[in-house]
């Protein structure tokens, strides 16, 4: 059910109608594309070795009418392409107009994480969970550049703007866990930016709602956070710079530069993110962080918080991994 | 090859071939022989040496931040180098190759050195005009090298808004300003050719005796003189943005970020063809050479350029079904771009009917003419993918795109280049290159193409986005197979290089037309003179007066 991490895999999953005729369209495109190329290395192939130099070929002229095959090989291909123009387009209007009774969920795109807020509150990092056989609707926005919405299961994307809102709907009628990405290019985090897209059934997604969309995903969306604010890449252990690890810090004493001791609490945490100046820690460790006052929203400060109090201390001595 | 000679039992007429005037003191390249007679010359024939030295070294900086970024790319995880490493490595890339390769590439050095050749006149309408251009080319490419590979910048070579005006904290204005300059160059150039070819054709050099080489270059400067000041006009403002918030295009200060997009590609989509017809002009002067037939279908052909120099301002939006263009005006831009289809389909299959029947001798430009036939038509069609709507939906922004674009701009642009470069090298420096080596170079280049970015179709529609860092593992397979076909192809580009730069003290004297060819640069001696031809030469009585003729050919003339 995860995307596969070891094969080779030629075709990606379908999971709606819509990804299906875009498959059958494309596989019809690709029969019309050798109809029209191998014609063309077959002859140039046959031609160079037929007629070359000093071969004793016929090269009488062929009396060819040139004017009628001019035309011919202007407007046949050109005609054919046409067809998939109309199939193209007829299935790209049908992918613009949501039915008016689909589920519609806010998406907000911002460097580089991806916020999904559903209908009834829950909202979640990066992942999403979406029941099958109902249409969805995408509300989707930007708070900076321009992302877009990437769900290849279901092979739409659409922009995310900073100044007004785009749509992406589908209808999934099979289960399964895929990639979700952003592909509009958007600076420094561009490639991690997006997570997996679970469709579910719709029983699972109430279940969803109610536990796992407000238990386990907190803890989730704040690594999410974590990750996409950056504090991971200073404070993860094989970052570049060496910023102290976070594991296992809440609760923890800190000794600070002035001689005091302090208990990592909520409210310090909270204090140390928005002023990281404030508070300097002994061991001539250098304060270089910046401060995410007004950058970071309180709900977010709050889900980072959550996952401080929920990330463990590594297991020492080079016991097997533990995992949070 | 011997100057005279019979083809196909058909005896040639003997044009008057002066014999080889490399070394004397006549030839343009050892006229003078100072660097000052090098930097203030306004021989077009030296001005389009000094482009073909400088945007070499631009190409190989280009190649080697590509390099960088297929090292990067052989691991999922983006272990090799940061993410900002990456995203400076791959806009250095496009950047350089784009603006300092690709646009100026076949114009700037072929279309300067062989215009004035082709048509029977004595330099460009604006020698001075000229040089300058190479100066504003010059200062403007440096500038911007110097701030991408000292300070990086990590925008894209496309700079979208709000990411290039407020949120980059890379070097993206001295960047801005170096791109601007450079599209006073192409302007100047365009302007050069327009006049050139309307006002200094040798006396009978009618419109339809022109080689399509000249066709190709007309509408190419047409669109160097319309659209490049849409772009200058674009990146005045984005540059406006960044440094005074004036909010045309950031909504922050009231702007439309979707505005840039329109503007850019009313360039940047014409810029395509800019790259791509006068790579078609090549392919229909090499054509006809190595088949010793005239070029099938002249003056479809020759309207096919005017034809796509002129569709192609009207399908900008293609490259914006899923950025928020209206659905209206995405429907419109799709069925214009099937249009694009007519005009290019003339073009290949009528190089194909050249074909037919011909003599043909497989020498170097004639592989990379055939290669570029099929890279070519494999590139062009999938773009008609591109262009449909549901399917664009789908692919728009992976590696589907990468892998279209580098089918047109590398297997069509560079393989014209190099295959016109190997053409007109006896002409340009009046040496014969091995041929061996390049037949293997030509070779190994379209198995190198072909191995780095064909798996970039089948990434792209397994849903990979391009200008990803890292990746998903399951997609490490066919990257390490596209970045090993990379390393070939790096082989193919270095041998050229070794072996053109010995032919120009080793290689065997040229004579004034090794390969038979037809045209009025075939009629002067290799290197030519310095003002072109001793003596006037005859212009001939049809295009393309091979010794093969169709029929169709004379139903045309008769």
């Amino acid at each position: 059910m995860t995307p596969s991490h070891d094969s080779l895999q030629l075709w990606p999953a379908a999971v709606s109608a819509n990804a299906v005729e875009t498959d059958v369209l494309i596989l019809a495109f690709t029969v019309l594309t050798l109809l029209l190329t191998v014609p063309v290395f077959v002859a140039i192939t046959y031609f160079a070795l037929r007629y070359r130099e000093g071969s004793e070929a016929d090269r009488q002229p062929s009396g060819i009418r040139s004017n009628l095959i001019e035309i011919s090989w202007m407007l046949i291909p050109f005609l054919l392409t046409l067809i998939f123009f109309v199939w193209g387009a007829k299935l790209f209007v049908a992918s613009k107009n949501a039915p008016p009774d689909a589920l519609v969920i806010e998406a907000v795109g911002r460097q580089w994480m991806w916020k999904f807020q559903h209908p009834t509150g829950q909202a979640e990092i990066n992942d999403l969970h979406v029941p099958i056989g109902q249409p969805i609707r995408l509300h989707i926005i930007s708070q900076d550049v321009i992302h877009a919405l990437y769900l290849p299961a279901v092979r739409m994307q659409v922009a995310a703007l900073p100044d007004r809102y785009t749509d992406l709907w589908f209808k999934a009628d099979k289960i399964g866990t895929y990639h979700l990405y952003c592909s509009e290019y958007c600076g420094t985090d561009h490639s991690i930016m997006g997570g997996e897209v679970t469709f579910m059934n719709p029983g699972d997604y109430q279940d969803w709602l109610t536990h796992a969309g407000a238990q386990q995903g907190k803890v989730a969306a704040g690594r999410a956070l974590y990750e996409a604010y950056g504090c991971a890449g200073c404070h993860e252990p094989d970052s570049p710079v060496k910023a102290p690890s976070l594991a296992g810090l809440y609760g923890s004493s800190v000794k600070l530069a002035d001689g005091r001791t302090v208990t990592a609490d909520d409210a310090w945490l909270r204090e140390k993110i928005l002023n990281p100046n404030g508070d300097r820690l002994a061991g001539g460790i250098k304060q270089v962080m910046p401060s995410f006052a007004g950058r970071i929203p309180a709900d977010e400060l709050g889900r980072l918080v959550d996952f401080l109090k929920s990330y463990p201390a590594p297991a020492s001595g080079n016991a097997a991994q533990a995992t949070p | 090859m011997s100057a005279s000679g019979s083809i196909g039992g058909t005896a040639r007429r003997e044009p008057h071939t002066p014999d080889a005037t490399l070394g004397r003191k006549t030839d343009y390249l050892h006229a003078e022989s100072t660097l000052r007679s090098w930097f203030l010359t306004t021989d077009h024939k030296r001005i389009a040496i000094l482009y073909l030295v400088s945007i070499t070294g631009f190409f190989v900086i280009g190649a080697l931040a590509a390099g960088v970024v297929r090292l990067a790319l052989v691991v999922p995880n983006g272990a090799i180098m940061t993410n900002d490493t990456y995203n400076k490595a791959f806009t250095i890339h496009g950047v350089v190759m784009v603006w300092f390769f690709l646009i100026p590439s076949i114009p700037a050095t072929f279309g300067n050195f062989l215009i004035p050749l082709m048509i029977g006149a004595k330099d460009l309408a604006f020698p001075k005009l000229n040089l300058t251009s190479w100066y504003v080319f010059m200062a403007g490419a440096l500038f911007t090298l110097v701030s991408v590979v000292l300070g990086g910048v990590d925008t894209g070579w496309t700079f979208y808004a709000p990411l290039s005006t407020a949120f980059s904290n890379t070097w993206v204005l001295p960047a801005l300003i170096g791109v601007t300059i450079v599209g006073f160059s192409s302007i100047l150039t365009g302007l050069n050719f327009v006049v050139t070819i309307h006002t200094m054709r040798a006396p009978g050099m009618t419109w339809f005796k022109l080689p399509i080489f000249v066709w190709a270059h007309y509408a190419t400067s047409l669109i160097f003189l319309l659209a490049t000041p849409v772009i200058t006009t674009a990146l005045i403002l984005l540059i406006m943005e960044r440094a005074f918030h004036i909010g045309v295009f950031d909504p922050a200060y009231g702007g439309d970020p979707v505005l840039f997009q329109h503007l850019f590609w009313f360039y940047s989509h014409p810029a395509v063809y800019i790259m791509v017809l006068p790579g078609m002009g090549v392919i229909s002067e090499i054509v006809p050479a190595f088949a010793q037939k005239k070029l099938f279908g002249y003056r479809f052909v020759a309207y096919a350029s005017i034809g796509l120099a002129s569709v192609t301002f009207f399908v900008w939006g293609h490259h914006m079904f899923v950025n928020g263009q209206s659905d209206l005006a995405s429907l419109v831009f799709s069925a214009l771009s099937f249009a694009v289809a007519v005009p290019s389909a003339v073009k290949v299959y009528n190089w194909t009917a050249t074909i037919h029947k011909g003599s043909l001798r497989l020498d170097t430009p004639m592989l990379y003419a055939m290669g570029y036939i099929g890279l070519f038509v494999l590139g062009g069609l999938t773009g008609l993918y591109l262009a449909t709507l549901a399917i664009n939906q789908h692919i728009h922004a992976t590696y589907f795109v990468v892998a279209h674009f580098h089918y047109i701009m590398v297997g069509g642009t560079v393989l014209a280049f190099l295959g016109g470069l190997h053409f007109w090298w006896p002409k340009f420096t009046g040496r014969m290159y091995s041929e061996p080596w390049g037949r293997v170079s030509a070779l190994l280049i379209f198995l190198g193409f072909n191995v780095t970015f064909f798996p970039q179709f089948i990434l792209g529609y397994l849903g990979m986005p391009r200008r990803y860092a890292t990746y998903p593992a399951e997609f490490q397979l066919l990257n390490v197979l596209s970045s090993a076909g990379a390393t070939i192809l790096a082989a193919g580009y270095i041998f050229p290089m070794l072996y053109l730069v010995y032919s120009l003290w080793f290689g065997r004297k040229a004579p004034a037309n090794p390969w038979n060819a037809k045209g009025l640069e075939w009629e002067t001696s290799s290197p030519p003179p310095t003002h072109n031809f001793l003596t006037p030469p005859e212009v001939p009585r049809i295009p393309y007066d091979y010794p093969i003729q169709a029929r169709e050919s004379r139903d045309q003339h008769g």
